[in-house]
């Protein structure tokens, strides 16, 4: 080959019309997706703001994505609905306010699109962050001590005091969340797909 | 002057300019192979600690910073934009003006891209483990550090045309297709990928689908052109024979470029995506096997009859694993984008071992090669000892056969018990432990090649060691010391 010309439009049509099919076309194909009005009259999903939109953002700086999915697979396509990590399929509208969608490529933990629904409890998460085996023995996700503080107990208990195995009601030093650990479970427990779309019947 | 004296004549003249043309490379080559193997051994620290902790928990748990999902993704910006961009600059600078011909312009210049290309590296690499990293996969590095590589990135592509330009001879050889391709697909998807996800142009899921076009684009149209360009140029180079066919190098590098492009979305299978752009992912990825096949049957032609010279030369011996490897690992990347396949495989430590496939065992091991033939040639010292090298490679090679059969396994018996909803999920990451330590083995033994090689390079740059005369080969030939 010795023409040029040839070897540089060759190069950049390639590349040019993969952006225009795998980028240009989905994203008019979607961009007209809306929020659809669940039972209880709100529209959903719902656009992260406040402490969960904080809580989103560390998600993304603690790199949470690197170890869990946020997405469920269709019915007969691997086990996701059978092991109850949703009650549909994820769909394109439910990740329309995501920027980006954390979708993940991996799974050393179990998926997240629903852990808001799956456990809605807000103890359960502080203890699991702050020590995972305590509530999944046999985890291998690191421990979050660092989102915690552990300070002298003065003028009774705080409510979020983590309840310890080792340190009963009466210890003097309590563990209590940091603002990012309550970021952090208002983000996990906004996450919740448990509305009905037009695309899955 | 009769023909013999005539053509010895214009040999002559032709190692000259070679020479010539390698001195002006010197500079520039040898400052982006310097920083690669730095951050190779950056990466590697990263990456045994990255290891170490999927099994250890407990190990280091305390500082935010060293935390398992900031140094993973530190890890990959490390080895993907420090050790292999760089390496790959290096080589991709030197081919070139030896395949033009012509002298490496701008020298000043690529010297101060360099080191602003290793800022930006680590600036990047040092916000992620502050907790600015944006986690989209591959684009982990903040803007800011990620626009400074698009400055460098933009002269490496202008030098190139440059040198293209001025070059001394019509026909364009197959290397240089691949290099071509290399600084005007990189730069464009870059761009593009950061503007698009970062800037939020699109959004929702459009975002995700252009993460995984560009993060797998990486390393079809950057890193993998590199690679084979180097095979392309170092395998005739060293058995002094052609390639074996041009028509099959032409199949193998249009369909390359028509088809991996399209490739990326095979990552979202079974995700929130419209199902034809998913399918389109599939069908990308299965037509690659077009491509590898040509090149792998142009390699193997090529190569055949000349096995016996992997003995003695390093730089072969490299070449040719990292090219089989790029066959193993494209024929598993087609397999995989299969929907059968890939429910069982994605989401499981199988991709983790797939991508170190690519782009250690293919791609790393091809780099190591031409530093190993190029550094010499550039600094004007041999390397120091055959030996090491072939504990670099054993390292190497031994350790890459741990990691991946070990991942392999675990990823597969891993997305098969996940499957199956009567098995615990903590059951399933109870079964991957023990393969998560084996990784962390061949984590160790690769690490120690890495160290290996550095403190070759070491040798080869410091000023005043002891000289050696004679190229480092293996077997018979052993280099001779001589005192300096």
């Amino acid at each position: 080959m010795s023409r040029a010309p040839l070897l540089y439009v060759g190069i950049l049509f390639t590349v040019i019309a993969s952006s225009l099919g795998l980028i240009t076309l989905p994203e008019k194909q979607l961009v007209g997706l809306e929020p659809v009005v669940d039972d209880n009259g709100v529209a959903r999903p719902v656009e992260p703001g406040g402490a969960v939109a904080e809580g989103r953002e560390l998600y993304r700086a603690l790199g949470c994505l690197y170890c869990h999915s946020q997405q469920v697979r269709p019915q007969g396509f691997g086990a996701d609905l059978e092991r109850g990590w949703g009650e549909r399929r994820t769909v394109a509208r439910d990740h329309i306010f995501d920027r980006p969608p954390l979708l993940g490529t991996m799974r050393t933990g179990p998926d997240l699109a629903n852990i808001g629904a799956r456990q809605p409890s807000e103890s359960w998460h502080y203890l699991h962050l702050y020590e995972p085996t305590l509530t999944s023995p046999g985890s291998t996700m690191p421990p979050f001590r660092f989102l915690f503080q552990e300070r002298e107990q003065v003028l009774g208990r705080p409510a979020d005091a983590l309840e310890l195995p080792a340190r009963g009601e009466g210890a003097a030093r309590i563990i209590v969340p940091r603002p990012e650990a309550k970021a952090l479970v208002a983000y996990l427990k906004s996450l919740d797909h448990g509305y009905a779309v037009p695309e899955v019947p | 002057m009769d023909e013999t004296t005539q053509a010895a004549a214009v040999d002559r003249q032709e190692v000259l300019r070679r020479a010539e043309i390698d001195a002006s490379c010197r500079l520039p080559a040898m400052a982006f192979f310097a920083s690669s193997v730095v951050w190779l051994l950056v990466g590697s620290a990263l990456a045994l600690l990255a290891s170490w902790k999927l099994h250890s928990p407990q190990f280091l748990a305390d500082w935010s910073w060293l935390t398992f999902g900031r140094v993973r993704p530190a890890h990959l910006t490390v080895v993907a934009y420090g050790w292999a961009s760089m390496a790959g600059i290096g080589a991709l600078l030197w081919l070139e003006a030896r395949l033009c011909r012509v002298t490496l312009p701008l020298k000043g210049l690529l010297l101060g891209g360099c080191a602003l290309w290793n800022v930006a590296v680590a600036g990047g690499t040092m916000d992620i483990l502050a907790g600015r990293g944006t986690s989209v996969e591959w684009l982990e590095i903040p803007p800011f550090w990620a626009g400074l590589l698009v400055v460098v990135f933009l002269l490496i592509t202008v030098v190139s045309m440059m040198m293209f330009a001025a070059r001394r001879v019509s026909h364009i050889y197959v290397s240089q297709w691949y290099l071509f391709g290399a600084v005007l697909w990189f730069p464009f998807l870059y761009v593009m990928a950061n503007w698009l996800i970062h800037m939020n142009v699109v959004r929702g899921v459009t975002q995700a689908a252009t993460n995984w076009w560009f993060a797998h684009n990486v390393l079809g149209l950057w890193l993998t052109p590199i690679g084979l360009a180097v095979v392309y140029y170092l395998l005739p180079k060293i058995l002094g024979v052609p390639i074996y066919s041009y028509h099959l190098s032409l199949l193998g590098f249009w369909t390359l470029a028509l088809f991996y492009n399209w490739a990326g979305t095979h990552h979202l299978i079974g995700g929130p995506l419209p199902a034809w752009l998913v399918t389109v992912g599939v069908v990308g990825s299965v037509m690659m096997l077009i491509p590898v096949a040509t090149v792998a049957l142009n390699h193997h032609m090529t190569t055949r009859g000349h096995f016996a010279r992997l003995r003695e030369s390093p730089t072969l011996r490299f070449t040719v694993f990292g090219a089989m490897s790029y066959t193993a690992v494209s024929v598993q990347g087609s397999l995989t984008a299969l929907r059968s396949v890939n429910e069982v495989t994605h989401f499981t430590h199988y991709t983790v071992a797939h991508a170190h496939l690519g782009v250690y065992a293919f791609y790393s091991m091809v780099m190591w090669a031409v530093m190993y033939y190029a550094i010499p040639r550039l600094a004007g010292r041999e390397w120091p000892s055959a030996r090491l090298i072939a504990v670099h490679f054993w390292c190497a090679a031994v350790g890459m056969a741990i990691y991946w059969v070990g991942l392999t396994w675990a990823g597969v018996r891993q997305g098969m018990l996940m499957n199956d909803a009567d098995v615990a999920f903590l059951d399933v990451v109870r079964y991957t432990v023990p393969y998560l330590w084996s990784r962390s083995l061949a984590g160790v033994l690769m690490t120690v090649g890495h160290l290996v090689f550095a403190w070759q390079v070491l040798q080869v740059l410091l000023p005043g060691r002891r000289r050696v005369r004679g190229p480092a080969l293996f077997g018979r030939q052993r280099p001779v010391e001589v005192a300096p």
